[in-house]
C-alpha cells in the first residue's frame, strides 16, 4: 500500500512514516483537547479544524488520499464553516457562561463515556483487526487512481443499500429542516414566539372588527365582525391581519412598532 | 501516476530539485501577483479613460512594490475588541491556501534535470483536483475569521456574506469539476492535462460541452469575491468589507491573497478546460513552449477578470443567491447527468437529456410559482420598512375607527367572542 507520491520513500524508510504519524497524532490530540477546553466557541471550532487536518494527514499516510480530501472538503470546508456561521449569526460568541451547567450529571457521564471509548480503542488496538487487516471495503491497494476506483466500486456495488439509505436519511433531514424552519408569511398563527413579543393578529382584528378573528377562521370571522361593526370592510381587516403577521415575522428590528401594536390590542381589550 | 522524480529513491539531488521547484513557484507567483496588480490598475485606468499609476518606474511598473513597502512600514493596528490570536491568524489562513492551490497546477511538461525526470509542478497528488477543492473550501476561513475577529459590525457582516457566498458557489464549482473528471477519468491534475492533449478539440471545454466551463468560471469568480460578486467588500454598505479593521502588512496579505487567488483560479481553469500547457511546440527549446502556452492562456483569463471588473456592476445579494442555488447548481447537476449518459450510450444520452430537460422545466415552474407567491405576499404585506410602518399607521387608524364602531354597537354585538375577551 505504498503511495504514489512517496513510494520509494515509504518502502525504504519507516522513520519519516513514524515522524509523520507522530506529528499528525499530536496535532489531532492537541486540537481535540482544544475543542473541549477552549472557553470561546469560535476557538473550539478552529481547534476542531486542526484535529480534522491532523486526521486527514493520517489518512494520507494510510494511502487513503480520497478520504483525506473528502474529510477536509466536507468537514473542514462545510460543516465547521456552518458551525462558525451559526456562532456568528446567533452571537453566542460573547459572554457565554460556562460555569453554569444546565445538566450537572453530563460532565461525569462524558468523562465516563470518554474513558470507556478510550478503553475500547486501546483494547481494539491490541488485537489484530483494527489496523486494516480486516477492512470491510477490501484492500485499497494499487497506485493512485485505484484508491478512488476501489472505493467507488464498493460503495456502488456491495454497499449500495447502506449508501442509498444514508443519502435518503440526509434528504429527509434536509426536508425536515426546511419544514421546521419555514413559516408561512402573512399568517399570524405560525409565528415563532421566540422571535419577538407574541402579538396575535386575531386580537388586533378582533378589536378592530369586534370579532374573534383568530387563525384559520380569521378571514371569515373577521368579515362577519366587520359586518356587524359596519365601519371596516372585509378586505381591510384581512390586510390588517396580514400586516400584523408581517410585523411579527419581521422580528426584532421592529420591536418598537410591535410594542405599539401590542399597546393597540391591550387598549382594545380594555375598551371592549 | 507516480511522480517520476521519486521513482529512483530519494537522494540529495532529488530533494534539492524539489526545494528549487517550490521556491521557483513561490517567487514566480509573487512576481506575477505584483505584476497583476499593476496590470489591473493600468487596464482599468485605460478602460476608464485615466492614466493610472505612472510614477514608480517605467509606466509605473514598480507601483505594487512601492505600495508593498509603504504598507509594510505602516503602523499595525489591532482593534481593542478584536480577538487577538485569530485576528493575526486570519491573513495567513487566506494567503497560505492561495499559495498551496498553485502547487498542484502543472505549468509545463516533463523536463530532465541532472538525469532526473522532473514534472513542472510542485506536487502531483493522486487526488490533485480534490486537493484544490479542499483548499478552496479552507480559504473561506480566512475571510470569515478576519471579519469575526475584528470585533466590529461591518467586517462581521462582510464575512458572513462572504462565507455564505463561497459555500453556495463551491457546490456548483465542484460539480463542474466532476464533469471534467468524468471525461478525463482521473483526479490527478497532471493526468487531466495529459488526457486533454494533443489536440485542442480534446480540451475539457469541448469534451464537457462548454456548460461546465461557464459554470466553473462564474462560480470561480464568486469564490474569488471578484466583481460582479464582490458583495463581501461592498464599499457603499459595508465600509470596506471583512478587512475594514486591517491595516499595514496584514492588509497587504489580504490584498496579495486576493490577486493570488485570481492567478490561481485562472491557472486552474486553463488546467481543467484548456489543456493546461498543451499547444503546438517547435523543435528548439522544447521545454519552453508548454510553459509559454500555459502562461499565455492564464494571461487571457486574467485579462478577462479585469475586463469583467471594469464592465459589470455588482449583483444584489438576493440575486447572487438566486444565481447560485437556483440556476448554477441545478444546471451543473443536470449537465453532469447528461455527460454521464453520453459516456454510456447514445440511447442513454437522449434519455437523460429528456429527463433533465423535463426536470428543469418542473423546477423552473416551481421557482416561478414561489416567486409569484412571494410577490403576492409582498404586495399584501407591504414592501420594506417604510411600507410596513405605513401599514402600521393604517392599522392603528383602523383600530381607532373600529373602537368607535364597537363602542357604539357594543350593546348590539355583545354576543361576539371578541367582546367577551
Amino acid at each position: 500500500m505504498h503511495g504514489a507520491l512517496a513510494g520509494g520513500l515509504l518502502a525504504t524508510a519507516t522513520v519519516p512514516d513514524a515522524l509523520t504519524f507522530a506529528v499528525a497524532a499530536i496535532i489531532s490530540v492537541v486540537g481535540a483537547l482544544g475543542v473541549v477546553l477552549s472557553r470561546n466557541p469560535v476557538h473550539s471550532a478552529l481547534m476542531l479544524i486542526m484535529t480534522l487536518f491532523g486526521v486527514a494527514v493520517l489518512f494520507v499516510e494510510e494511502d487513503a488520499q480520497f478520504l483525506a480530501a473528502v474529510q477536509v472538503i466536507v468537514y473542514a470546508g462545510a460543516i465547521v464553516v456552518l458551525f462558525l456561521f451559526v456562532i456568528m449569526l446567533l452571537g453566542v460568541d460573547r459572554n457565554e457562561s460556562i460555569a453554569a451547567e444546565p445538566m450537572p450529571a453530563q460532565r461525569w457521564l462524558a468523562v465516563a463515556l470518554g474513558v470507556l471509548g478510550l478503553a475500547e480503542v486501546i483494547l481494539l488496538a491490541r488485537g489484530k483487526w483494527p489496523t486494516g487487516a480486516h477492512t470491510v471495503a477490501g484492500p485499497l491497494h494499487g497506485t493512485g487512481q485505484a484508491n478512488v476506483a476501489v472505493l467507488g466500486r464498493s460503495v456502488f456495488t456491495s454497499y449500495l443499500l447502506p449508501f442509498e439509505i444514508t443519502s435518503a436519511l440526509l434528504v429527509i433531514a434536509v426536508i425536515g429542516a426546511v419544514v421546521l424552519a419555514r413559516r408561512p408569511r402573512g399568517s399570524g398563527e405560525d409565528v415563532d414566539p421566540s422571535i419577538g413579543p407574541r402579538v396575535d393578529s386575531g386580537e388586533i382584528v378582533a378589536g378592530g372588527g369586534g370579532s374573534a378573528g383568530r387563525g384559520g377562521a380569521g378571514a371569515g370571522a373577521g368579515s362577519a365582525g366587520a359586518g356587524s361593526a359596519g365601519a371596516v370592510s372585509p378586505e381591510q381587516s384581512i390586510q390588517a391581519e396580514r400586516a400584523a403577521g408581517e410585523l411579527v415575522t419581521a422580528g426584532e428590528p421592529f420591536g418598537a412598532v410591535l410594542k405599539e401594536a401590542e399597546g393597540v390590542s391591550i387598549v382594545q381589550r380594555r375598551e371592549s | 501516476m507516480p511522480d517520476p522524480l521519486f521513482a529512483h529513491g530519494v537522494g540529495l539531488a532529488v530533494i534539492l530539485i524539489a526545494v528549487v521547484k517550490v521556491v521557483a513557484i513561490f517567487a514566480v507567483l509573487l512576481v506575477t501577483v505584483m505584476m497583476m496588480i499593476w496590470v489591473e490598475r493600468k487596464v482599468i485606468s485605460d478602460m476608464q479613460n485615466r492614466i493610472g499609476p505612472n510614477r514608480a518606474g517605467p509606466f509605473g511598473i514598480l507601483q505594487s512594490l512601492a505600495d508593498g513597502i509603504k504598507l509594510f512600514f505602516k503602523e499595525d493596528l489591532l482593534p481593542e475588541r478584536a480577538d487577538r490570536i485569530i485576528f493575526k491568524l486570519a491573513p495567513y489562513l487566506t494567503l497560505v491556501p492561495a499559495f498551496l492551490i498553485f502547487t498542484v497546477v502543472p505549468v509545463g511538461g516533463i523536463v530532465t534535470i541532472a538525469g532526473h525526470a522532473v514534472e513542472l509542478q510542485v506536487a502531483d497528488p493522486p487526488m490533485g483536483i480534490l486537493f484544490l477543492l479542499a483548499l478552496s473550501s479552507v480559504s473561506v476561513y480566512g475571510t470569515m475569521l478576519a471579519g469575526w475577529s475584528s470585533g466590529s459590525k461591518y467586517p462581521l457582516l462582510g464575512s458572513v456574506r462572504a462565507s455564505a457566498q463561497m459555500i453556495s458557489y463551491e457546490a456548483a464549482m465542484g460539480l463542474s469539476v466532476v464533469a471534467v473528471v468524468l471525461q478525463t477519468h482521473t483526479l490527478s491534475t497532471r493526468g487531466i492535462v495529459l488526457a486533454q492533449a494533443p489536440h485542442f478539440w480534446k480540451w475539457g471545454v469541448f469534451t464537457t460541452g462548454i456548460i461546465p466551463f461557464v459554470i466553473f468560471w462564474i462560480a470561480g469568480t464568486a469564490e474569488l469575491n471578484r466583481p460582479p460578486f464582490d458583495l463581501v467588500e461592498g464599499e457603499q454598505e459595508l465600509v470596506g468589507g471583512f478587512n475594514t479593521e486591517y491595516s499595514s502588512i496584514r492588509f497587504a496579505m489580504f490584498y496579495l491573497a486576493e490577486f493570488m487567488n485570481m492567478v490561481t483560479m485562472s491557472a486552474i481553469m486553463v488546467t481543467l478546460f484548456f489543456g493546461g500547457p498543451d499547444g503546438p511546440g517547435f523543435h528548439f527549446l522544447r521545454w519552453l513552449w508548454p510553459i509559454l502556452w500555459f502562461a499565455g492562456k492564464t494571461g487571457v483569463f486574467l485579462y478577462v477578470y479585469v475586463w469583467i471588473r471594469a464592465a459589470l456592476p455588482r449583483l444584489r445579494y438576493d440575486q447572487l443567491m438566486d444565481v447560485g442555488w437556483k440556476t448554477l447548481i441545478p444546471l451543473s447537476l443536470g449537465w453532469l447527468l447528461v455527460i454521464a449518459g453520453a459516456d454510456l450510450h447514445v440511447g442513454w444520452l437522449f434519455g437523460v437529456l429528456g429527463g433533465v430537460i423535463l426536470a428543469g422545466l418542473v423546477l423552473s415552474q416551481a421557482l416561478n410559482v414561489s416567486r409569484r407567491r412571494r410577490e403576492l405576499e409582498a404586495e399584501t404585506a407591504g414592501r420594506g420598512r417604510v411600507t410596513r410602518v405605513a401599514e402600521q399607521i393604517r392599522l392603528r387608524a383602523l383600530a381607532a375607527a373600529s373602537t368607535a364602531a364597537s363602542a357604539s354597537s357594543s350593546s348590539a354585538a355583545s354576543t361576539d367572542e371578541g367582546g367577551e375577551r
